[in-house]
């Protein structure tokens, strides 16, 4: 199992809620959908009135920094999965760049018994490709695989040895788990603070250029291709990366990716604020780049959304932009962002979202896609797409609120969150 | 030489201007440049009497935090708020509880306590000036945030050229040398391109932003332009082995600015510190072709103009007192 979480299931009936084109009622009998239809028997159970409101499979999202163990100040397993579960998700996978590094059985086991204690929905554990992600020495990938590791990644810190990814790669194969990568050259990233273009050079601020990145996502594809290995492609930011990923899919290649939230909502045009909640790494490109992850997301070469999740403290964030640590959090805002961006301009149909909100990265990480149907685990939102709302600081599960969406007003709302059929989060 | 009078409506306090902070030309507008020129213009008057403090500013609190090096920024600040009676509070990071670990942020609300109507920041991490105006009530100014803005450096550069050429708009200003790693080329090229003026940076190539204005890589194209604005080639923000330019040696070789590069009648400035022999020859900073003392002493006006700009609203005081005279 990868997924650990808490124990038990309810017993609910939603009512009246919008399927696709119908208004039908959903019954949950022990966490899961018994039936599906026009006034259910209520069974004695809690009845939740949806009157209209969308249900939709719940969200999976396989990026996100959940800060444990070592920076618990900034998440822990419960405020971080508290905080997916307002954000209509079923599922997360955490990345291993804690402290310790989930580089050993050891560590993981620890976590997940702590996650089947504390956390709000399932979570599953990724475990680094090298020993303290130092990009020298290859983890016990098989144990790990073993041990429940739900994937592999060195993410935030590239492995910059080609002949050890390639390495990497082929081991791998024991394990029937993705390798997770994180792309960039730091040789061309070095001193980098946003994206290398215009804006960069009117603000002086060091630029990370795409070809820091698509240097990188050529290399892990000309790798995946050679060993004939899968592989997955985190927080696409450039429209090179995006190009050489269909190239190299349409050759044959089993590559996967993920773009973010902020990628695809923002630009570097937002970085003129000097705002520090406005720095990530990958960083904001050109419109000319979010399109091309728009056109991606559309076509399903990039096939998931994943927040990148990555909770700074006040005073990590709270200096100047060129002082400030990269990313932003994202997990409580990202539907309500992408519906507001994406989906209200015509960028992108309701329908396709959903899609690369759930069963995308549920495939692409061998879990059960989230569906509404009988008989399936009752994994679930319900959705108020026209509720408008302010995202405020105060309001944050998660524990902390270095989000770019603070103050600002959104439209699309998760009212219900039901994961593996437990009600996680009700508005 | 003219006599200066105060009216007594100048003394009343200052309504607020709505103009919050100066932290970069781009939030500036010709008019604004206009005006602070023409402000600058006002003071300068003011500069030539024996007594040349103005009560304009009496009883406001002018804080200014350094925290990098300085000496024509810091002390020009200081003496502009104080010819303006203003209280001055001067903070430099080194021998302050910043060498204890305290953030910026917390400097700025130690500081804020003692209620200032203008923070003066400058600080080598880009965005310093904007986190400051976040944190606190004051009206703040850049001093130099990095590599990113210098706009009080722009203003007097303007003000620098307008005095000695007569004019602002068609002139023509190479900016030659280290354009990459210079604060002071980003807010002059954003300040002549808002008056009209035109810009070539020149240098080399990994030193010059081809998306800020026009290059050009051969020294010999500084002849087209009226004003040839030198920049210190900034080591101390250059990554080790980053490798802008092989050595200093080619750099000097290739890019200096000698008396025999210039043509007759050309004005050269240079924001200092000058590496003399490195981007300017030795003979030409100490020709008459050379504005960088007329820099200097614009530097106090323009500060003086930028202070009461903030502070204040209606007819400058000079230009007032004048007509009453």
């Amino acid at each position: 199992m990868i997924l650990v979480g808490p124990r038990g299931t309810d017993d609910l009936v939603i009512r009246r809620a919008r399927l696709r084109k119908t208004t039908v009622d959903v019954r949950i009998d022990k966490g899961v959908i018994a039936a599906i239809g026009e006034r259910l028997d209520a069974n004695g159970h809690r009845v939740i009135e949806a009157d209209g409101l969308l249900v939709a499979p719940a969200f999976v999202d396989p990026h996100v920094h959940l800060r444990t163990p070592g920076r618990e100040d900034e998440e822990t397993l419960a405020s971080g999965t508290a905080a997916a579960a307002a954000g209509g998700y079923c599922a997360i996978l955490a990345m291993p760049n804690t402290d310790p590094v989930v580089d050993s059985t050891d560590v993981l086991r620890g976590l997940r018994a702590r996650a089947a204690e504390e956390a709000a929905i399932p979570v599953g554990f990724t475990a680094a490709i090298t020993v303290g992600q130092a990009g020298a020495q290859l983890t016990e990938m098989g144990a790990l695989a073993d041990a429940g590791a739900a994937a592999f990644t060195d993410d935030g810190r590239p492995v910059s040895s080609a002949g050890l990814m390639r390495r990497a790669l082929e081991y791998n194969a024991i394990t029937g788990r993705r390798l997770a990568l994180h792309c960039e050259e730091p040789s061309l990233t070095r001193g980098g603070h946003m994206h290398m273009g215009s804006v960069s050079a009117e603000l002086g601020l060091g630029g990370w250029p795409s070809l820091g990145e698509s240097l990188g996502v050529a290399r892990e594809l000309s790798l995946a291709r050679d060993t004939a290995q899968p592989l997955h492609l985190m927080h696409l930011s450039a429209r090179e990366s995006v190009e050489h990923l269909r190239a190299a899919q349409a050759a044959g290649v089993d590559a996967s990716a993920e773009a973010t939230p902020h990628h695809l909502c923002l630009t570097d045009e937002a970085v003129r604020s000097l705002d520090p909640n406005l720095k990530m790494n990958p960083p904001l490109r050109t419109s000319d780049d979010r399109a091309a992850l728009v056109e991606a997301l559309n076509d399903g070469t990039i096939a998931a959304v994943a927040t990148d999740h990555a909770p700074h403290s006040r005073e990590e964030k709270d200096v100047p932009f060129e002082a400030a640590p990269f990313g932003v959090t994202g997990l409580e805002t990202a539907f309500a962002a992408l519906h507001t961006h994406l989906v209200e301009p015509g960028l992108v149909s309701l329908e396709t979202l959903l899609e690369r909100m759930s069963a995308g990265p549920a495939r692409i990480f061998g879990l059960e896609p989230p569906r509404i149907a009988v008989g399936a685990a009752a994994n679930l939102v319900l959705l108020d797409p026209a509720a408008s709302w302010r995202v405020r600081e105060d309001r944050f599960r998660s524990r902390s609120s270095n989000s770019w969406l603070v103050g600002k007003r959104l439209r699309g709302k998760v009212v219900l969150t039901v994961a593996a059929g437990r009600v996680a989060y009700e508005a | 030489m003219t006599e200066l009078h105060v009216v007594p409506g100048d003394l009343l306090p200052p309504q607020p201007t709505g103009r919050r902070h100066l932290l970069s030309i781009a939030d500036l507008t010709r008019d604004d440049v206009e005006r602070l020129l023409a402000t600058s213009r006002s003071f300068a008057l003011s500069q030539e009497r024996d007594n040349k403090k103005l009560p304009t500013l009496r009883g406001r609190l002018v804080v200014n935090m350094f925290f990098e090096s300085s000496t024509r920024t810091s002390s020009s600040f200081e003496l502009a708020a104080k010819r303006l009676s203003a209280d001055t509070l001067s903070f430099k990071a080194s021998g302050s509880s910043v060498d204890k670990g305290e953030s910026l942020k917390d400097t700025a609300l130690t500081l804020s306590a003692y209620e200032p109507d203008v923070i003066v920041i400058r600080h080598p991490q880009i965005g310093a000036p904007q986190l400051v105006a976040r944190a606190t009530d004051a009206h703040v100014v850049n001093a130099g945030d990095g590599k990113h803005q210098h706009p009080t450096q722009a203003l007097l550069d303007l003000y620098s050229i307008h005095s000695t050429l007569g004019r602002l708009e068609g002139v023509h200003v190479a900016i030659v040398g280290d354009v990459l790693h210079s604060r002071v080329a980003r807010s002059l090229v954003q300040a002549l391109r808002l008056v009209g003026a035109s810009v070539t940076l020149v240098g080399p190539p990994p030193l010059l932003p081809a998306e800020l204005a026009a290059t050009s890589y051969e020294i010999d194209s500084i002849a087209a332009a009226d004003v040839v604005y030198v920049l210190r080639m900034q080591r101390e923000r250059m990554d080790e082995g980053a490798n802008y330019v092989p050595s200093l040696r080619e750099y000097s070789a290739r890019w200096c600015v000698t008396p025999e590069r210039l043509r007759p009648g050309q004005k050269v400035m240079h924001p200092g510190p000058m590496n003399r022999g490195v981007e300017i020859d030795p003979r030409v900073a100490d020709s008459d072709a050379s504005l960088v003392v007329d820099q200097v002493r614009a530097g106090l006006i323009v500060r003086m103009a930028v202070l009461y700009d903030l502070l204040t609203t209606g007819p400058v005081l000079v230009e007032t007192a004048m007509e009453v005279a």
